[in-house]
């Protein structure tokens, strides 16, 4: 119920809102959670595993039970916490995890099986028979588990990621995160203040406290607009820091706009990535619950959650309220409820000295021994020094202290240490660097030691990055001491809730050191305690101290699980924004690929390159007729192809003739200047890493080819052997792939197709097979190599990028006009194979020289990268698979890659597997499907008649094992 | 005790009073025949396999930690048997038919389900190299199909098939692939090591071992010393420090690997997905979160924790394949400490100093392996011999260049495989 | 995670590629005998704490860099270019 003349809501602004179908009226500054106790709504949530009617029980993010899904259709946002969604108008949110609805739950039976689903019981059975786990008793615990819902329709909401750098990271923005962010603001740092809420000032938004002699919040607000007006300052409302990483380094969540109904600038949230010199954690302390039996009850509260709903949102979650405790902080909540008119029935305190701190009836060295009512509180009974008694109540505010908010000092492998003080952990000092904790999170609790804490956090803070420290006042507050008496379960029959989510009570904790799961880690993994939606936030301290009890440990000996992050769950769309569809790797397009795409040619990729397919022409109604067309073209008449794609590294320098003779298995010091030579390059392991042309162009300079798929790499490689290994060595190296756009010219009318277009014509004595220069196309300068990839007479002619469309255009045309044409990946691959020209489908990282049967080409005269391990007996010695050719033989005339070979007649199985195919294409040149791929000893084997089975696409024929080059072995066409 | 449905029930009603220790918590005896130094899953597989298939029960497992607090504990849960090299092949063959039949084996219900993996496949290359994979596997026995399209789009609707930035071609899918509770395998194995009469002793940690004119005689802990005829390593991670004890070096880096999961959520991935492009995978546990993992941060650490740059790329993996799960929340992220070998594979084998045996290398593979490795590390153990499934495994072979199984063909750099 | 680049400053890791263990500055002779390019390539003393290790600064002016690193802790001591260790 609302209460008059509390809250710091606007009552002139009323929002309507809907929630499970239902409309309802809030004000303008309310959370879901706020406006729906105001229309005195207990029973929003299930429990996950007995589905037990949950309501409300905090006032924060660390919320374990009033999770409620948002929007609909491609909006829908599931376990939204609503005691952090703010309410605008037009807001639909509805309960999840329960059918048929939220207070008649079918699965609510659950509840009456407990006695046999307590800790662990999954694992001692469901084990018969065999088949029946995946058939019947998983598909029974999947459907039951989970508790909102995703999909299927595409999430439509934008989310953005972005940096921000700072001197000063301040991590909340209460009483000690306002001092440390003012008083590093006014000596000039550049300084964010990141929190959570909306509403910057904490629990001084909460609380009835007095700050320098006006409202605690009145005082939030007036620090607040002094930073806001400071250019060094970021004010990051609504923003959650997820993490502390390494080097200074935070993750941290902008919920942009969950609180309205047109996003702001189209983003609904944005994942800061925040780097600072130093950092303020003033995260504050979370409430702790006492375990007592029923203790979960919607109407069952945190004492601070009860407070803040009063004094921020003028609500009172009661009628008639209770308080149990064990400390003075929670007596507040009766001090703050009675001074607002609302009746408090009664604060129930197990502390026998405890003192009343207002005009209500306290019943001290008591405790609440259980509750009443079903889907809502309605009484609770207590035991007193004198006996029993029970009281009507619809509210009952609970605290068994609070627990400083340590998880950030834990993201870094950081152990909290125990404090006997307040009965709970602590930041360990230094647990992150450039890490300072201040205030309640540091285990101070009054305002005046947070404001206090606060000051002090920055000023070291900034001493630490030798920035100079404005004097700032303290203003005066509370300094009221902390009293507390630890009781983390009233001792008696029945389940008493640890974690509220995930239905962990006191007797499963027990159980599980029974069986002997001692270890914190073992209790949390055996019972799920702590491994709900808030982590533990709200139970853990308790679970461990209850498990320390049944162990008989202290409870530092029993110790803590790991705090990870996210501090608060993330969005995957925020965590990866941006990549969605295309964005998740940038695309890369040749010059030509407007051209290919307006041609019809389907593109596949290559890496992160686009490549054509094929190009149909009108009539073609498959890909084999289009590939055998432009096979054709080349063998034949004379076809184009755009091989921009391949990696391009010039190198230059004195030396550079002598870092490709160190690269390259091969010599090219001894390479003439205006010749090309193919090279072969292994890794330090002796296995091929790559291979292609190199052109000396001059007598210190070259330009390297590699293969599109390992341009990366080889860059890289070169990078290191000039820097790492041998950076005397006077050579410079640079990749221009994107600089130059390169076309195979290939065919019988190659060379006639060039001279028609290049300023002087060649001929075969000026650029015979592998010559290289530069020349003039059409008055533009470029290059010209003599190389060949198809067997046939063709040249690779590059020119800089910009004109890379237009010179496509050019071949094109007149390659058409001459009966030949464009060519792309499918004919280019069936011509190399014909060829036995091998790509990464043979060197796929693992075959050395030998295996392809280059052996030759490891000089003996000098030393290369990966000559050493390429001579270890195992790359050299019999048995190992080498590269053959194969064509059919059986009654099947089809040739599948990835298919593996066997003994001809033997059982298609690993025992008898002889090798396997790399590489297959339908050669129209010869009229059958040609094969590369390893056979074991394959050079020896050639004529040899093996069994090819592709179990996967059901393929088997008889393979002839061949030499890899297929047509015109002599090489007499590239010559010509 | 025997766990089952009948126990369960009487329990329950009986208050659930009765329940005993899963396993016992002994002091350490002053020797043992055998001491495995490791209390993850492969170290109590082998206790397991030790005492059920050899008979050999005077064994210790020296944990310095909690049992099963290393990566079996962590990890993604997957198992699977589709390797493609010789040696890892047969091995992984046998590790999933253990799997098959390791509940029974174990009177443990660790949710071993065989829910399928879904090898996305982005290119008629990898299609082929998936094809030469699938061909391995249905030649070793087990199961392997290629899906087109239509055939992926049909198990995973999630999938963005119009927009994701690599296209998908199909998938291999291998329908006995799966997942497991991962700590469920670990208190499993050690539950019925115990009871078979293994002591497994925790918060020990090992600090020295003794090794006299080249034999093993025992180790020294933080529980005093122990003597033991063998000492088997078999410390994933932390290998190299376990292994510097005794003065060798290991061909292992270490480094991390994260992975994390969602909020709890209603069914909506059946299967288990890896995304060939962005090395990337996940599936759903049967509580409703999403698990996912991809690639190793990429520097060697202990830390077992990472950063950033890892969380966002996987992240950003997921929602170009499965935009759908833009909503969902990361809840946690963690990491392991992974022992990365040269190719990729792992090592088992005796070591030059005698009685003292190393298993190690496992990369961020080793949780399929649990009950295999177990297995083969037992026989090992028990025989002095390698078992037939671990003949390439061997630790001399990166000298040799024998036996390299280099399943993701990028050579000795460690932390590439 | 941030590399102190001797070229560019600070820069976040994720501009960074690693390579693995400082030892691979040191190759060996062609003939330095199996066990020595078995500990260049392989062996590795792969320390629990500070490790010297190559990156190189890929997305960056592409320096390769002699990194000394805590592995434990991922606290950076210093980063140097390669071609001053050499020299």
């Amino acid at each position: 119920m609302r209460v008059a003349g509390k809250g710091l809501i606007d009552r002139t602004q009323e929002v309507k809102f809907r929630f499970d179908d239902t409309l309802y009226r809030g004000f303008e500054g309310d959370t879901l959670a706020s406006a729906l106790l105001a229309n005195d709504v207990r029973l929003v949530a299930r429990s996950f595993k007995y589905h037990r009617p949950r309501g409300i029980l905090t006032a924060g993010s660390e919320e374990p039970n009033a999770l409620v899904t948002v929007g609909s259709g491609a909006a829908t946002d599931p376990n939204v916490r609503a005691t952090v969604q703010e309410i605008y108008s037009g807001l639909e949110a509805r309960s999840q995890n329960a059918w048929p609805s939220v207070a008649w739950d079918a699965m609510a039976i659950n509840d009456l099986a407990a006695p046999f689903l307590g800790a662990g019981f999954y694992y001692k059975t469901f084990m018969w028979p065999r088949a029946f786990w995946e058939k019947l008793y998983e598909p029974v615990i999947r459907r039951a588990a989970g508790l909102g819902a995703v999909g299927p329709v595409k999430d439509a909401d934008h989310y953005e990621k972005a940096y921000a750098f700072c001197d000063l990271l301040v991590i909340g923005a209460g009483p000690a995160g306002l001092m440390a962010a003012l008083v590093a603001a006014r000596s000039g740092a550049e300084v964010i203040l990141a929190d959570e809420d909306a509403r910057m000032g904490g629990r001084l938004n909460a609380e009835t406290l007095r700050v320098d002699g006006q409202n605690g919040s009145d005082w939030a607000a007036s620090v607040i607009a002094e930073l806001d007006a400071m250019d060094n300052v970021r004010l990051m409302s609504r923003t959650t820091v997820t993490g502390a990483y390494d080097g200074g380094t935070y993750g941290a969540l902008e919920r942009v706009s969950h609180h309205c109904d047109i996003p702001y600038g189209g983003v609904k949230e944005t994942f800061w990535r925040i780097v600072a010199g130093r950092s303020v954690l003033a995260a504050g302390a979370i409430e702790r619950h006492i375990a007592f039996r029923n203790n979960d009850r919607p109407g069952i509260m945190a004492a601070s959650a009860v407070r803040a709903y009063l004094n921020r949102w003028g609500v009172s979650p009661g009628k008639a309220v209770t308080v149990f405790a064990n400390n003075d902080d929670a007596h507040r909540t009766a001090a703050d409820l009675v001074e607002a008119g609302v009746h408090v029935a009664a604060v129930i305190d197990s502390r026998i000295d405890a003192v009343a701190q207002g005009d209500y009836r306290l019943i001290a060295g008591a405790t609440v021994t259980g509750s009443g009512g079903r889907k809502g509180l309605e009484s609770i009974s207590i035991a007193t020094q004198s006996g029993s008694e029970k009281i009507m109540t619809d509210c009952l505010g609970v605290s068994g202290g609070w627990n400083p908010t340590v998880h950030m000092t834990c993201h870094m492998n950081g152990r909290p240490t125990w404090s006997e003080d307040i009965a709970s952990f602590v930041p360990t000092p230094g647990s992150v660097s450039g890490m300072h904790v201040a205030g309640a999170c540091n285990g101070v609790f009054s305002t005046a030691g947070c404001l206090a804490a606060g000051a002090d956090a920055a000023r070291v803070a900034l001493r630490e990055m030798k920035m100079s420290v404005a004097d700032v006042d303290l203003p005066e507050a509370d300094d009221s001491a902390y009293a507390i008496s630890p009781l983390w379960a009233v001792p008696g029959k029945g389940r008493a809730w640890l974690d509220f989510q995930n239905d962990v009570t006191v007797k499963d904790v027990k159980q599980a050191a029974q069986e002997n799961f001692a270890s914190v880690e073992h209790m949390k993994r055996y019972t799920t305690q702590g491994m709900a939606t808030d982590q533990g936030k709200n139970s853990n301290v308790a679970a461990l101290a209850v498990l320390a009890d049944a162990t008989g440990r202290g409870i530092p000996e029993t110790g803590t699980t790991t705090f990870r992050p996210p501090f608060t769950p993330v969005a995957l769309a925020a965590l990866g924004a941006g990549a969605q569809a295309k964005g998740f790797a940038p695309e890369r397009k040749t010059t030509s690929h407007a051209a290919t795409i307006a041609a019809d040619a389907p593109m596949i990729e290559a890496g992160l390159w686009y490549r054509p397919s094929y190009f149909p022409i009108a009539g073609e109604t498959n890909w084999r007729q289009s590939c055998d067309r432009e096979i054709g073209y080349v063998r034949n008449t004379v076809g184009v192809c755009d091989v921009s794609t391949l990696g391009k590294i010039d190198i230059q320098g004195p030396d550079a003739a002598k870092l490709l003779d160190f690269v390259y298995t091969n010599m090219f010091s001894t390479l003439k200047v205006g010749r090309v030579r193919y090279g072969l390059m292994l890794r330090e392991d002796g296995c091929v890493m790559d291979d292609g042309t190199t052109a000396r162009l001059g007598e210190n300079h070259y330009v390297m080819t590699t293969t599109t798929a390992a341009a990366g790499q080889v860059m890289r490689h070169l990078e290191f052997v000039t820097q790492a290994l041998h950076p005397e060595w006077d050579a410079r190296i640079m990749s221009v792939t994107e600089q130059w756009a390169q076309f195979a010219v290939a065919g019988p009318e190659a060379r006639d197709l060039l001279n028609g277009l290049l300023d002087a014509p060649i001929d075969n004595e000026d650029w015979p097979f592998m010559a290289c220069g530069e020349v003039g196309v059409q008055g533009i300068k470029g290059r010209l190599f003599r190389i060949s990839f198809s067997g046939e007479h063709a040249y690779e002619l590059a020119v800089p990028s910009r004109y890379g469309d237009a010179l496509f255009h050019l071949l094109r045309a007149r390659a058409e006009a001459i009966g030949g044409g464009p060519y792309g990946m499918e004919a280019l691959n069936v011509l190399r194979i014909e060829k036995g020209f091998i790509t990464h489908a043979e060197i796929d990282g693992r075959v050395n020289a030998h295996d392809i049967g280059m052996a030759r080409m490891l000089s003996p005269k000098k030393d290369f990268i990966g000559k050493t391990m390429a001579a270890r007996p195992g790359l050299t010695e019999e048995g190992r698979g080498q590269l053959v050719g194969m064509k059919p033989v059986g009654t099947v005339k089809q040739l599948t890659a990835g298919a593996h070979i066997y003994t001809d007649g033997a059982e298609p199985v690993r025992a008898n597997d002889e090798g396997y195919v790399t590489s297959v294409g339908f050669s129209p040149t010869l009229g059958h499907f040609v094969g590369l791929g390893f056979i074991r000893d394959g050079l020896a084997r050639h004529g040899e008649v093996l069994q090819m089975v592709d179990h996967l696409r059901g393929v088997a024929t008889q393979v002839e094992i061949c030499d890899p080059v297929f047509f015109d072995p002599e090489g007499g066409r590239t010559r010509g | 005790m025997r766990f089952s449905g009948l126990k369960i029930l009487t329990e329950g009603l009986t208050g659930n009073k009765g329940w005993g220790p899963h396993w016992r918590s002994p002091e350490p005896k002053p020797e043992y025949d055998i001491i495995l130094i490791g209390g993850g899953g492969h170290g109590l597989a082998t206790a397991h396999y030790l005492a059920k298939v050899h008979g050999i029960t005077n064994v210790a497992v020296l944990e310095k930690g909690y049992l099963g607090g290393g990566n079996v504990g962590r990890n993604t849960t997957i198992v699977r048997a589709n390797y493609l090299m010789p040696g890892n092949s047969e091995f992984y063959s046998h590790s999933l038919k253990l799997w098959e039949g390791l509940e029974e084996d174990l009177n443990y219900n660790v949710m071993h389900s065989q829910r399928g993996i879904i090898n996305l496949v982005h290119s008629d290359g990898q299609r082929d190299a998936f094809i030469r994979r699938g061909n391995m596997m249905v030649g070793e026995g087990d199961d392997a199909e290629m899906l087109d399209p239509a055939g992926v789009k049909k198990l995973l609707p999630m999938i963005d098939f119009d927009q994701t930035r690599f296209p998908i071609y199909g998938g291999l899918y291998h329908r006995r692939g799966g997942t497991a509770r991962h700590d469920a395998v670990a208190w499993g194995f050690a539950r019925s090591a115990s009871d078979r009469g293994v002591d497994l002793i925790q918060q020990c940690e090992v600090t020295g071992i003794d090794v006299e004119g080249g034999v093993v005689k025992g180790v020294q802990t933080t529980r005093g010393s122990i003597r033991a005829k063998k000492v088997a390593m078999v410390a994933a991670g932390r290998s190299s420090q376990v292994a510097a004890m005794a003065g060798l070096r290991l061909p292992i880096e270490s480094h991390v690997l994260q992975a994390f999961v969602t909020e709890g959520l209603k069914p909506c991935l059946d299967h288990v997905v890896t995304y060939g492009m962005g090395h990337f995978y996940i599936s759903q546990s049967d509580k409703g979160g999403l698990v996912f993992g991809g690639d190793l941060d990429m520097y060697a650490s202990y830390a077992a924790r990472g950063n950033l740059p890892l969380v966002e790329h996987v992240t950003e993996a997921a929602m170009t394949l499965m935009p759908q799960l833009g909503k969902a929340r990361m809840l946690r992220s963690w990491g392991g400490i992974m022992d990365m070998s040269p190719d990729g594979s792992f090592i088992m084998d005796r070591t030059d100093i005698e009685g003292l045996f190393v298993n190690a290398g496992w990369c961020y593979g080793g949780f399929k392996a649990t009950p295999g490795s177990g297995y083969a590390y037992a026989h090992l153990l028990a025989t002095g011999n390698p078992h037939p499934t671990t003949m390439n495994h061997r630790l001399d072979r990166f000298r040799t260049g024998r036996g390299i199984m280099d399943e993701e063909t990028t050579g000795s750099q460690h932390n590439l495989h | 995670m941030r590399l102190q680049c001797p070229i560019c400053g600070a820069r976040d890791v994720r501009e960074f590629y690693y390579q693995g263990a400082a030892v691979m500055l040191e190759r060996p002779d062609p003939d330095a005998g199996e066990a020595a390019w078995d500990d260049y390539l392989h062996l590795r003393d792969n320390p629990a704490g500070e490790h010297a290790e190559l990156w190189s600064h890929d997305a960056g002016c592409g320096a390769w860099l002699k990194v000394r690193r805590n592995t434990a802790t991922h606290e950076v001591y210093s980063a140097v270019l390669t071609r001053e260790v050499k020299r």
